[in-house]
């Protein structure tokens, strides 16, 4: 992986090893909260795809992530289907939800604004629907039957868990360096960029752009099924509501949006903050949301690029500095 | 090489292009010039395929193509450029290129290499590694031909590519775009700069107010009544006439 | 059945003129500014809640607030508008919408750690009046708060046409370079705008407590709405919000009549869908996408 600085050098090696120094630390309260934000780490590498190299950003990651999550669960829940098929039929659900919403969108030209309004819309319609039918257990959500096993994809040991979020983790973010050293992935900025221009290069953008949705789709599916195996348990607001789809944006934003390190930089980044608040103020839910926003603020103002983007100020290596290439 | 018949285009009630025909040879140069507003950016799009015409045909290497995508008729050998140059501002102009390498070459080795071999033909060497961003107009320009030449059109439509150069610039890319013309290429340009219609272009079309009004060698385009009076007004050739007399 | 569906379509047209009202303020904004506003929402629950404790502590009567209300929310726009938006965001549409959604979450959260999620209303004598209109039987509020706001409409609409701050929007809204070389200060007048438009927010909360409630997720619901009204009636128009508003509090209404109280948003979130892909210029508007 191709680093610019020594910043951005820094900023992975401290990522990496606070990541490892959990298991050193065996307490299961920062397992179990990093755990949380690899999750979400998941979801910011979904969105990610689109927002980040492709310049689409959403607002209602949700509809991706619960997709997954609704899927797998109503799979294992209503026709008592094996975990792990019902798990890869998760990641396709999302992976169908985003084709479609992109589908939908791109046929009639949405861009900028209106695309974050209509993922938006699509997330609220889908939380409203799994709040109102039966097959998704209504209010009351569905509940897997705790019974604990590789064959049905549940694992007590926290320890077992989170090694196994690290190696998803691993491989979506190589993932996405392969797709950022691929043709589409060129493609996709160029979109990002200027689709008049890249339209006239040749690239069907319609096509690049529907695509992008499928495999940020997959990885919002990915994280919703994720999630269940981990919790055993989801209702509409937990996997569909507004809160999955801003921390799908703001941990990429943070971090640096269309680079493979920043989405993970920045989610971790934030839950880190948002712990250290936690315990400086306790017994005050939301606040999160609050040092998010303000975090959100400075860095729309302050860090166009990103916590990457900033690092790669710092001990650049060649002379060329405007470049945020990791 | 390319043959537009009768193509027409009207946005609400103003008929922006009507029954414009014209050819390009294979190999040849050709020019469309034109008052502002005449017209010429709508030819473009709509034979680039960016709009659907109401009316009329393009025809390129003898194929049907009108009301294809862009991307299909990019991917058959043609390819325009804008009057306002749009580099991709986050990537390097080797990064550039290869968008348009990418075309026909799906591997990155593969288009950077190419996108190396091309920008260093348009003289752009030295700047590969920049971003694409720190480029003067006249780098832009240049990378603007880079990257359509990269998708390895054969008939390139320019569109006022030396518009907004100094004119030591212009010869630059005179000398370019004839360079990349002895490679095989064939041009359809819209320019405002005569100097440079008159050295390059073998033939010309004039379009005024959507229409087709003159056609011909560029040094007999300049002596048209017709054209002058597009240009300078009605009136206007019979006042130069009887200038040149007195 | 269709004993049913006329008072339906009644009290869906009165919730509707509520809905265009806020919306009002919203599509204001977008076609002045050409900003999406996300906080909108957050700001009509701000106001809920400011005309709740108002109420809750001085005894004062929520249609007796507007006066107070009204000016104080012009004021907190205006500020927002040149003290945090307009300097935070140069200019970007991408970087609006985010520092809006921002403000929106502070706004938010910071109401949920004060005033808990508890649902209030609050408590008025005429509370469970109601009015006979064509057989069916309207809470006398709702009637209030739909002739209110059907009135402040052409009111906003002769405000615009008729005076010079108006005149000064609408210069702005149609050539921002122009409007500057002619010495209208674009910066005040863009806070000016966004004041009003969170101003019709304000009234909308005076007129909404008496027959609603509030939480801090109240605001939330009503943005998603907002932002279909004013897509529906085509960006930045005044009369297309009007009628979008009300087409919108039918559709939610019937909606809610066959397919259950709890899918009656369901409407109102597919026709927004339908409308983005289909007619992203509304009804109304002249520009889309």
């Amino acid at each position: 992986m191709k680093l610019q600085s020594a910043g951005q050098i820094a900023l992975v090696v401290a990522a990496c090893a606070y990541l490892l120094s959990v298991y050193l630390m065996s307490s299961p309260v920062w397992i179990g909260f990093t755990i949380n934000a690899l999750i979400v780490a998941i979801i910011a590498l979904s969105w990610n795809i689109t927002g980040g190299f492709g310049g689409m950003s959403s607002f209602g990651h949700a509809a991706l992530y619960g997709t997954g999550a609704y899927a797998s669960a109503i799979l294992q829940v209503q026709f008592g289907v094996n975990a792990w098929i019902a798990f890869g039929f998760g990641i396709i659900a999302g992976a169908a939800m985003g084709g479609f919403i992109g589908a939908l969108a791109f046929r009639y030209g949405l861009k900028g604004s209106y695309f974050a309004l209509v993922t938006l819309a699509f997330a609220e319609v889908l939380r409203i629907c799994a709040s109102s039918f039966a097959i998704t257990g209504g209010g009351s959500g569905l509940q897997l039957r705790l019974d604990p096993g590789v064959g049905t994809l549940q694992f007590p040991d926290r320890t077992v868990f989170y090694t196994i979020l690290l190696v998803v983790v691993a491989l979506v973010m190589l993932l996405t360096l392969l797709i950022k050293k691929s043709r589409f992935g060129a493609y996709l900025v160029a979109i990002r960029e200027n689709e008049d221009a890249a339209r006239a290069l040749g690239i069907d953008t319609y096509k690049i752009k529907v695509q992008a949705m499928v495999i940020s789709g997959a990885f919002g599916g990915l994280a919703g099924a994720l999630y269940l195996q981990l919790f055993l348990f989801i209702d509409s607001t937990v996997v569909y509501g507004s809160a999955v789809s801003i921390e799908a944006l703001i941990g990429p934003i943070i971090g640096g949006a269309g680079t493979v390190w920043g989405p993970l930089i920045g989610t971790l980044g934030l839950h880190l903050l948002s712990e250290g608040a936690k315990h400086l103020l306790p017994n005050a839910p939301g606040l999160n949301f609050v040092l998010y926003a303000i975090v959100l603020i400075c860095a729309v103002r302050l860090l166009p690029r990103g916590l990457m983007g900033l690092a790669a100020l710092f001990g650049t290596f060649n002379s060329r500095k405007d470049d945020d290439h990791a | 090489m390319l043959e537009v018949r009768n193509l027409s285009k009207s946005f609400g009630g103003l008929q922006a292009v009507s029954d414009v025909s014209l050819d390009v040879p294979e190999g040849s140069i050709v020019g469309l010039l034109g008052p502002n507003g005449a017209g010429k950016t709508t030819c473009f799009t709509m034979i680039a395929g960016f709009t659907k015409p109401n009316a009329g045909s393009v025809t390129f290497e003898g194929k049907d193509i009108t009301g294809l995508p862009p991307h299909q008729i990019c991917a058959r050998g043609m390819i325009r450029t804008f009057q306002i140059v749009q580099p991709f501002a986050g990537l390097t102009v080797q990064e550039n290129i290869a968008v348009g390498a990418y075309l026909h070459h799906h591997e990155r080795q593969e288009a950077m290499a190419l996108a190396r071999d091309v920008g260093k033909r348009l003289g752009m060497g030295n700047m590969l590694d920049r971003p694409a961003s720190s480029l003067t107009i006249a780098g832009r320009k240049r990378l603007e031909l880079a990257r359509a030449l990269a998708t390895g059109a054969k008939l390139l439509l320019l569109d006022e590519v030396m518009a907004g150069l100094i004119p030591s610039e212009i010869n630059e890319i005179v000398g370019i775009i004839r360079q990349i013309r002895e490679e095989g290429h064939t041009f359809l340009m819209i320019e405002h700069v005569m100097q440079a219609v008159m050295s390059l272009a073998e033939t010309a079309y004039v379009l005024n107010q959507g229409k087709l009004i003159a056609h011909g060698p560029p040094r007999d385009l300049v002596k048209d009544a017709s054209v002058v009076e597009a240009y300078l007004g009605h009136g206007a050739a019979a006042r130069l006439q009887d200038e040149h007399h007195a | 059945m269709s004993s049913l569906i006329l008072p339906a379509v009644l009290s869906g047209l009165m919730m509707g003129a509520v809905y265009a009202l806020i919306a009002l303020g919203l599509t204001l904004i977008y076609g002045v500014l050409h900003i999406i506003n996300f906080a909108h929402g957050s700001l009509l629950m701000l106001a809920l809640f400011a005309v709740y404790f108002l109420n809750f502590y001085l005894g004062i009567d929520p249609y007796l607030a507007i006066p107070i209300v009204l000016p104080v929310f012009f004021a907190l726009g205006y500020a927002l508008q040149r003290g945090l938006i307009s300097p935070m965001s140069s200019g970007s549409e991408q970087n609006v919408l985010l520092i809006t959604l921002a403000l929106s979450m502070i706004i938010d959260n910071l109401a949920l750690y004060f005033w808990t999620s508890n649902t209030r209303s609050v408590d008025i004598p005429y509370a469970y009046d109601t009015v006979e209109i064509l057989g069916a039987f309207l809470p006398l509020g709702r009637v209030i708060a739909f002739g209110a706001a059907l009135a402040a409409a052409p009111l906003l609409w002769l405000f615009m046409a008729h005076t010079r701050t108006g005149s000064a929007i609408r210069a702005v809204a149609i050539e921002k370079r122009g409007a500057e070389l002619v010495g209208i200060d674009v910066n005040h007048t863009y806070a000016v705008c966004f004041g009003i438009g969170t101003a019709c927010v304000a009234l909308a909360a005076c007129l909404l407590l008496p027959t609603f409630y509030v939480t801090p997720q109240v605001g939330y619901t009503f943005v998603l709405v907002a932002f279909t009204t004013v897509v529906l009636g085509g960006m930045g128009s005044l009369l297309g919000a009007l009628i979008a508003g009300l087409l919108l509090g039918v559709i939610e209404s019937l909606c809610g009549l066959f397919l259950g109280e709890s899918l009656g948003q369901i409407g109102i979130f597919v026709a927004f869908i339908l409308i983005l892909l289909f007619k992203p210029s509304g009804l109304l508007g002249k520009v889309g996408r």
